[in-house]
């Protein structure tokens, strides 16, 4: 395994280990907490943000995994 | 979050994370040599030993609010990884962990693999399997102990939680000498899950400047709120299995 092998697969393992199987979930989280921080920047209560971007974000990748098994 | 909430939280985690690195050890120790698979955990223990101690003093000069934004979205993420695949799992639409499944499969491949001398370790093969194992599985109990730890300001608890865990599922396994088949992992599974992404949501949107209404009492509402959202979407799934996944008595275990 050469050098250029080895970090593509440390940054492999990295990728795996942070975001896992659906990159929209980790988007999607990164989304809701910068829309909490420029809501919270304001006057309008920020806290519901996070929670009802979960109660989008995991019906979601649910549905699409679903989806994914039923086309196989 | 007291005491014992933070404590049932990380040994639950701990404990799934500690289950798959014991079958990776029995399997390398099982079909290949014990003494190169326990250096392999000697070595995989001592290096993660070495990220704790780099790390651990790290986390605790990070600003409060920078690291409940950064440990919160990764919880959280982390949270919804792991409550996904236990949703999936419980909804019959992906196989249930089978330890004793995987097990036999690391076997396989163990007794297959040639065995090469290396540096005084008699069988290397084996070493690297436990050494993977250990620190795969490893850097998730790190991470999981130091962020509890740090966020509610009491790492000592999260690693004697962490230990304990290590400890019941290590002393089970020898016990057994079998891979832990009868965990119910897929329920631990949705309940860290739960836990992650209920601490995950309240840190990171802590750490993003909202203020949830009650501070910390609203952490009585949240887990629950997502534990009842979770099973309510198992039992959506659940309502239309797929032909393939009625027929499977893997998918029993439910959350």
């Amino acid at each position: 395994m050469n050098v250029k092998e080895r970090l593509r697969s440390f940054a492999h393992f990295w990728y795996d280990f942070v975001v896992g199987d659906d990159w929209r979930v980790a988007a999607g989280v990164v989304l809701a907490l910068a829309a909490t921080y420029g809501v919270s920047r304001t006057s309008v209560p920020a806290w519901w943000l996070v929670p009802a971007a979960v109660m989008v974000i995991l019906p979601f990748s649910l549905w699409r995994e679903v989806r994914r098994g039923r086309n196989r | 979050m007291n005491g014992g909430a933070l404590f049932v939280a990380v040994f639950l985690a701990c404990a799934v994370e500690a289950v798959e690195a014991t079958t990776i050890v029995l399997a390398a120790g099982t079909a290949r040599d014990w003494r190169s698979a326990l250096w392999g955990v000697a070595g995989g223990v001592v290096l993660l030993a070495i990220v704790v101690g780099a790390l651990g003093p790290a986390v605790t000069v990070i600003p409060l609010h920078w690291l409940r934004l950064l440990v919160g979205g990764l919880l959280l993420v982390f949270g919804l990884q792991w409550l996904r695949k236990a949703i999936l799992r419980a909804g019959g639409r992906k196989a249930l962990h089978d330890e004793a499944k995987l097990y036999l499969e690391h076997v396989a491949a163990a007794r297959s693999a040639a065995t090469r001398r290396r540096g005084g370790i008699p069988d290397w093969y084996a070493f690297t399997l436990s050494f993977k194992g250990v620190v795969l599985e490893g850097l998730e109990v790190v991470f999981i102990t130091l962020t509890f730890g740090s966020n509610q300001h009491d790492i000592p608890l999260a690693a004697l939680a962490a230990g304990a865990a290590i400890v019941a599922v290590v002393v089970a396994g020898v016990a057994v000498r079998a891979p832990l088949a009868r965990v119910p992992e897929n329920t631990m599974k949705f309940v860290v899950g739960v836990m992650l992404t209920s601490f995950g949501m309240f840190w990171g949107a802590e750490g993003a400047g909202a203020h949830w209404p009650g501070s910390d009492a609203a952490l009585a509402v949240v887990v629950p709120i997502v534990a009842v959202f979770g099973a309510g979407l198992s039992a959506f799934l659940r309502r239309t299995p797929p032909a393939a996944a009625q027929a499977d008595p893997a998918l029993a275990e439910v959350p």
